[in-house]
């Protein structure tokens, strides 16, 4: 399958890519990992005129620990982040980055794409908006931070005005005594999952002091499950406070009837996964090595 | 969309030798490697970034080479199935899909051997984990896996000493 044809442009810096983007207008998009655009284009759904290449840009993938905030490059690949020492400090990152389609489709994507293209399955904007996210937006008149939960609007759609490109994404290290996870059930390694939950605590023993809980692929943005997390702030967990949660997060879902699955199924299923990444957020706030990688059906 | 679009130079390194060509942007690395080249071992399967029949090595990194415009690949390293084999011997992952009968019509067994590549040239002991999660990206409809596997861990064993 062919994409239309369209020109072809090579940015020499994140500044240069802007630049171009302002002066072409419309028509044009950025090129990064390309593991969702270029099939878009290949089916026709995108038809830019223009592509500005990304991937020749030095400097723009590094991980970074400054002071206690990750700093990822806009193109660090989801397998650099799935490889990174320091990203496995915080485990909920490691699970995102390990567990995203396959090994080709990781070695290509990349953070800053996921998190511009805003498709309402991709993984990174669900697990980063349990942790302090900002996002760096460029533009020909400088540069400006967005917190992530101001970030994606709806699906496909940022607040990254048309010529703004992502320059960074920095996500704070959460303190000690906090554990996180991420789960997406997939039903093959490289498709979208059909539903996926993503938890952060904090924990004081055994009661929860904090909670975040985000879901995935059940909505046209990640859902922030506000009861669910209510159900948990303060609370010791117990099967008790561990049902309500689950109620809570099938019930803030909101999916759709497709080839993945019926609504009901994902609302179900969203619930089950949040039921189980709380549980490994507890034993990994408690300091235990608990590996996770996606549940393939 | 435009008239005319200006064709890209590219120099591309394929199995060891510099391909410099000229090429239209939509160009998919796929067909640049078919077409262009007749390196035809790099099959399409889904042609959709599913099946990874078309998986290629980009500087050592495993790719769908259907998910890649050709101008993109301008400077790198390419290697295809083509490329495995060194003076008319095998490669000990070829040997090992022949002897563990790895593959049945063959078709993604191009891609899952160079998959196989990546994560033996990182991980010399992997573990049954570590080899299912490098070909999750592989999708063969014949064998079932169990006889890719058996070839992946006797490739992995005859590459220890090498």
């Amino acid at each position: 399958m062919y994409p239309r044809a369209f020109h072809y442009h090579r940015a020499g810096s994140l500044k240069d890519a802007a630049a171009t983007l302002s002066q072409l207008g419309d028509d044009a998009k950025l090129l990064a990992g390309g593991q969702s655009l270029i099939p878009l284009m290949k089916l026709r759904f995108a038809n830019p005129a223009h592509l500005i290449d990304l991937n020749f840009i030095s400097g723009t993938s590094y991980i970074k620990d400054d002071n206690g905030v990750l700093r990822f490059g806009p193109l660090t690949r989801h397998a650099e982040l799935e490889n990174s020492a320091i990203v496995s400090k915080v485990p909920i990152l490691h699970d995102c980055a390990a567990g995203i389609a396959d090994v080709q489709v990781r070695n290509r994507g990349t953070i800053g794409g996921s998190l511009a293209e805003a498709d309402p399955s991709g993984d990174w904007a669900v697990v980063l908006s349990t942790l302090a996210t900002q996002v760096r937006c460029l533009g020909k008149n400088g540069e400006r931070t967005v917190d992530l939960k101001d970030f994606i609007h709806d699906a496909y759609t940022t607040a990254l005005a048309h010529d703004e490109l992502v320059s960074e994404v920095a996500v704070k290290i959460p303190a000690k005594g906090s554990g996180g996870a991420y789960l997406a059930f997939k039903r093959a390694a490289p498709v979208y999952p059909t539903a996926s939950a993503a938890v952060q605590l904090t924990m004081d023993g055994s009661v929860c002091k904090e909670a975040a809980i985000a879901l995935g692929c059940v909505g046209l943005v990640a859902i922030k499950g506000n009861d669910a997390e209510a159900a948990l702030r303060g609370q010791a967990i117990s099967e008790k406070t561990l049902s309500a949660a689950a109620e809570a997060a099938s019930a803030a879902a909101d999916p759709q009837d497709d080839m993945r699955g019926s609504a009901d199924y994902k609302r179900r299923l969203v619930g089950a996964l949040v039921r189980r990444a709380i549980d490994i957020a507890v034993r990994r706030a408690r300091g235990e090595q608990v590996e996770v990688s996606h549940i393939y059906a | 969309m435009p008239e005319t679009v200006a064709k890209i130079p590219v120099k591309v390194t394929v199995n060891g030798k510099l391909h410099s060509l000229d090429v239209e942007p939509r160009m998919l690395l796929v067909e640049f490697l078919r077409e262009q080249l007749d390196l035809t071992g790099t099959h399409v399967g889904c042609d959709t970034t599913y099946c990874g029949a078309c998986t290629v090595l980009l500087n050592g990194a495993a790719v769908k080479s259907c998910t890649m415009f050709a101008v993109q690949a301008d400077g790198a390293e390419i290697t295809t199935v083509e490329g495995m084999e060194k003076d008319g011997q095998l490669h000990p992952i070829q040997k090992a899909f022949g002897d563990a009968y790895g593959l049945q019509c063959g078709y993604c067994t191009p891609g899952l051997m160079l998959s196989t590549m990546q994560l033996l040239s990182k991980n010399h002991e992997p573990n049954e984990k570590d080899m299912r999660k490098a070909i999750a990206g592989n999708t063969c409809r014949c064998t079932g896996y169990q006889n890719v596997l058996k070839a992946m861990r006797f490739a992995a064993q005859s590459m220890k000493g090498a």
